[in-house]
């Protein structure tokens, strides 16, 4: 079946997701969406899919308009999605979970099950799945659990396939096996709809290749393209965002982390033998796209991480096995990467956030006591400072807009004598004054002699604040490089394709 | 769903220029891409790119119960109030209907429909007449003295009710529902009754103390188990206390038939002796009122309470758990001990409750029904009292009222006293749903605030 998208576009408000998209997927061909995160790919396949209806242009299948308003309509005109996030029921069979949604039924309302296991041994025959029909999904190991997903879509006919970044959660032999079947698909006659932001993926299976950027198609590109030519269309040139900071002045003083592991609550090791030092007075920013490990490497420096092995010294003390108080105490401030689950209580006043983290002693604490005069003319000191745009201190900080609050965390953070600063997305969700103000701050922190780490997802922001980039894939360091990187070979380490004479443990 | 701001507002001016060079990469660029569980997630923060104001912490996934759980207990006043007026209301009906001369007259309404009304009348006005002489002043009693009883009755109802209310009310704060009031009210009964007849020899400036420190300490240590459980091992606060009211209940149930424990002496009945002298709380106004020591109490409780939760850092701490665990992690308050604080706080409040009832209002021997059903009313209260310890207090009394009250109404005008159960139910039942009552009050959503701009 031959998809064509003409002329999509989404809006949210002001914002334009997608910006006259088109595109044609043939049956036969494997199409790669390549883009980074949040280029629009997601909206454009969530449009496709049912989820969202575009405000203009229109779906049509091998010449037919379609109208969908939901997941349903999509999959009955034969549009199967594979999810990132797999959509089974954990405590089910592979068969039921097969079923499910268009159950079978015998006489008087009884679950065909037979049927569903000949259907779910039929494909698993036809594609060499080896999967057993009987088996509980949540007993799978991940890359099945993917193939149940196509079996999903497969057993409901689907001619277009959508495969919204499968890889994502693939070891590299799964992602392999992947591709085999991928290919597998597409001579049978499937058109397949492939996004990633994986350059070497794209190259190894995409037919053709549709690069979009802030919600625009940017171009297409031939699979024989090197990865050069791919990561600076997908990057694209760079946009101004300057920050005004000088030549960093290095101190002695020094956050050191060594062969940093971290290993999640499942066994899966997310940040994986990770060193690198940062000294006083400059600014290293980690990069790299999201979910590489770049969270549970700011969340184990500051001892809210449980599996870590391997060395954090700061200034010379040891700082893994200590609790998150300790950590503090030691004159690290954290600004975490969400700040409304785990940097502020909205419900509690500004004044209230700005001391949330100091609860324990002197100055907001005599004798178990509050010392609420000391608060109260704190919180006021703070808001000016940092130009907390609020009617009061005793504004829930729940109600103040993004920006805002992050000034909040902000001003708490900076206000204690520092001897770390550590921000994760500092400038997430936040408007463009506030971040050049945050931005500000941040340097000034640098300035005042403290090791910064900065977490960003932004090459913009990245190269901007940076003194060195740290580039973070699959949870490895692919490398270190000053701030004057060219962004196409950010952009190709960001994809984890490390390039020659970096420092730092080039995996 | 997607109302747009003010257009010119400063909020939108800024989205607006922020949205030119890069804006697709603010609102997708932070989520997990193409996933249904993403898509949410996607689409709060597209629409908290635009409308910045209604950047409220949003609740997803369990947070959500959370949430809602957080909106019935932290309820305002005004629908405290609103409620209990509604239950009134309803309460009256159901006099109309349960009372025979209403009945009777309603039989010939067509012909005489005054009679009806005046039934009615006389009926519900009857009811809430006898309610207010049982609780508050009896107007036929002769002389003041007698006709203040009732109000000394109704404080002494309160006592245990206010303290073990408080008790609910700071595990709800801390973010812990605490429904093991039943179990923690007995063992405290238990400990305290103990030392009450068992512990001879004493003068009573130290028998006293002692028997109380003994019941709250059992009702703090009860509590402190499901605390520990939970903090340990992540086991579910509900059902631990839950499961260690059945414990509660028939571990004294044993004591009590257990000669030499906590049976009385020659007795075959699961009863314990009565109470020594030494260990009795003093009767507040002479012995003609029941009205005790334990009253005070109850209000030192209310205060200690009121300065925990607002004033000390300890508070701070629990409220910051209860409000945002993860943020308090991340703010370096040790959580799991905060959990177990909890309880132990919650346990001695819920224990107070337990030992003033043996040593003050049944000083003559105790049974396994000491609890009176006051461990789940606390939750009642608790929530009445929008877990505010000054709230608690008002709840408390009025529930103690209802419970002097109630007997009179039975007495005086016949109404079942299961009509006052009713009302109290009805309450928690309005309470439970704050935008029923919100509107039919008219009383301002709360939830309006997000459409408010700056």
């Amino acid at each position: 079946m031959r998809l064509e998208l003409k002329g999509i576009t989404k809006r949210f408000g002001a914002l334009v997701a997608n910006d006259h998209i088109d595109l044609v997927v043939e049956p036969g061909e494997i199409h790669c969406l390549l883009g980074e995160n949040g280029a629009g790919k997601s909206t454009l396949m969530n449009v496709l899919y049912g989820l969202y209806t575009a405000d203009e242009g229109e779906i049509l299948l091998d010449g037919a308009v379609q109208r969908f308003t939901g997941p349903g309509d999509a999959m009955a005109a034969g549009i199967g999605m594979v999810h990132q996030h797999f959509m089974l029921v954990p405590v089910f069979t592979v068969a039921e979970n097969v079923m499910l949604g268009h159950e079978h039924t015998r006489s008087g309302g009884r679950l065909d099950l037979e049927a569903a296991r000949t259907q779910v041994r039929e494909i698993s025959a036809r594609f060499g799945f080896h999967v057993d029909p009987d088996a509980v999904v949540e007993d799978l190991p991940v890359g099945v659990q993917q193939r149940v997903e196509i079996i999903k879509a497969l057993a409901r006919d689907a001619d277009v396939l959508v495969f919204d970044e499968p890889t994502a959660v693939l070891t590299p032999q799964e992602t392999d096996e992947l591709m085999a079947i991928m290919r597998q698909l597409r001579d049978e006659g499937a058109a397949i709809v492939f996004i990633t932001h994986k350059l070497r993926e794209v190259r190894e299976v995409a037919d053709r290749i549709t690069v979009i950027r802030h919600g625009k198609v940017v171009g297409e590109a031939s699979p024989a393209a090197s990865d050069t030519e791919l990561a600076s269309l997908m990057v694209g040139r760079a946009v101004e965002l300057t920050v005004a900071k000088d030549e960093p002045v290095l101190r002695d003083n020094a956050l050191e982390v060594e062969h940093l592991q971290v290993t999640g609550p499942d066994g899966q090791v997310l940040v994986d033998d990770v060193s690198f030092t940062v000294r006083g007075g400059e600014v290293l920013v980690v990069a790299g796209v999201q979910g590489n490990g770049q969270t549970e490497l700011t969340e184990a420096l500051v001892g809210l991480q449980e599996n870590v092995t391997g060395s954090i010294r700061l200034d010379g003390r040891e700082l893994v096995g200590r609790s998150v108080r300790q950590v503090l105490d030691a004159g690290v401030g954290f600004v975490p990467e969400d700040r409304n689950t785990d940097g502020l209580v909205g419900e509690f006043t500004i004044a209230e956030n700005l001391m949330l983290d100091r609860a324990d002693g002197a100055p907001f604490v005599r004798g178990g006591s509050l010392q609420l005069a000391t608060r109260d003319a704190f919180a006021r000191e703070k808001v000016a400072e940092f130009d907390v745009r609020t009617q009061g201190i005793d504004t829930k900080v729940g109600r103040l807009s993004g920006g805002n609050q992050q000034k909040v965390v902000l001003a708490r953070e900076l206000s204690r004598e520092l001897r770390l600063f550590v921000a994760a997305q500092p400038t997430r969700g936040v408007d463009v004054g506030s971040i050049e103000f945050i931005h500000k701050r941040v340097v000034e922190t640098r300035d005042a002699g403290v090791p910064v780490v900065v977490v960003s997802t932004e090459l913009d922001e990245a190269v901007a604040l940076a003194d060195r980039i740290m580039v973070m894939y699959r949870g490895r360091v692919v490398g270190i490089v000053p701030s004057t990187t060219p962004r196409d070979v950010l952009g190709l380490m960001m994809a984890g394709i490390a390039p020659e004479n970096t420092e730092g443990d080039a995996a | 769903m997607s109302s747009t701001p003010t257009p010119g507002s400063a909020e939108r001016r800024d989205a607006g220029s922020r949205h030119e060079p890069e804006s697709l990469t603010d609102a997708l660029g932070h989520t997990a891409p193409g996933a249904d569980p993403g898509l949410t997630e996607e689409l709060q923060q597209e629409l908290a790119r635009q409308q910045p104001e209604a950047l409220a912490p949003a609740p997803a996934g369990d947070d959500r119960w959370r949430e809602a759980a957080r909106e019935i207990f932290a309820g305002r006043p005004a629908v405290a109030v609103g409620a209990v007026v509604l239950a009134v209301l309803v309460g009256s009906i159901m006099i109309a209907f349960t009372d025979e001369g209403v009945q009777e007259a309603s039989s010939y309404f067509f012909a005489r429909p005054g009679d009806t009304f005046a039934a009615l009348g006389q009926a519900i006005g009857g009811a809430y007449s006898a309610l207010f002489q049982g609780a508050v002043y009896n107007f036929r009693a002769d002389g003041f003295a007698r006709g203040i009883r009732p109000l000394t009755e109704t404080l002494n109802y309160a006592t245990p009710l206010i303290a073990a209310g408080l008790g609910v009310a700071v595990a709800f704060r801390s973010g812990l529902f605490n429904i093991g009031g039943q179990g923690q009210m007995l063992m405290s009964a238990a400990a305290a009754g103990w030392v009450g007849f068992g512990v001879s020899g004493l003068p009573l400036w130290l028998h006293l103390p002692l028997a109380l420190v003994a019941g709250l300490a059992a009702g703090a240590i009860w509590a402190g188990i499901a605390g520990v459980l939970n903090a340990r091992t992540g086991a579910h606060v509900v059902i631990v206390t839950i499961m260690l009211n059945y414990v509660a209940l028939y571990l004294l149930s044993y004591l009590l038939a257990t000669p030499g424990l906590l049976q009385a002496p020659g007795s075959a009945n699961p009863k314990t002796p009565p109470m020594l002298e030494t260990a009795i709380l003093p009767r507040l106004l002479g012995g003609s009122y029941n009205l005790h020591l334990g009253f005070l109490l109850a209000l030192l409780a209310v205060l200690g309470s009121w300065w925990l939760l607002n004033r000390s850092s300890t508070g701070f701490a629990l409220r910051t758990v209860g409000e945002n665990p993860r943020a308090a992690r991340v703010a370096g308050i040790d959580v799991p001990r905060a959990t177990v604080t909890a309880m132990l706080l919650s346990g001695a409040l819920i224990g107070l409750a337990g030992a003033t009832q043996v040593l003050g209002s049944v000083t003559t021997g105790f049974s396994s029904d000491i609890d009176a059903g006051i461990g789940f009313d606390a939750i009642t209260v608790a929530l009445l009292g929008g877990s505010s310890p000054v709230g608690v207090l008002w709840a408390g009394l009025l529930f103690g009222a209802f419970k002097a009250g109630g007997s009179a109404m039975q007495a005086g005008e016949g109404i079942p006293i299961e009509i006052v159960l009713v009302v109290q139910s009805l309450i928690v039942l309005f309470i439970a749903a704050p935008p029923l009552v919100r509107a039919i009050f008219r009383l301002p959503q709360p939830g309006a605030r997000k459409k408010v701009s700056a």
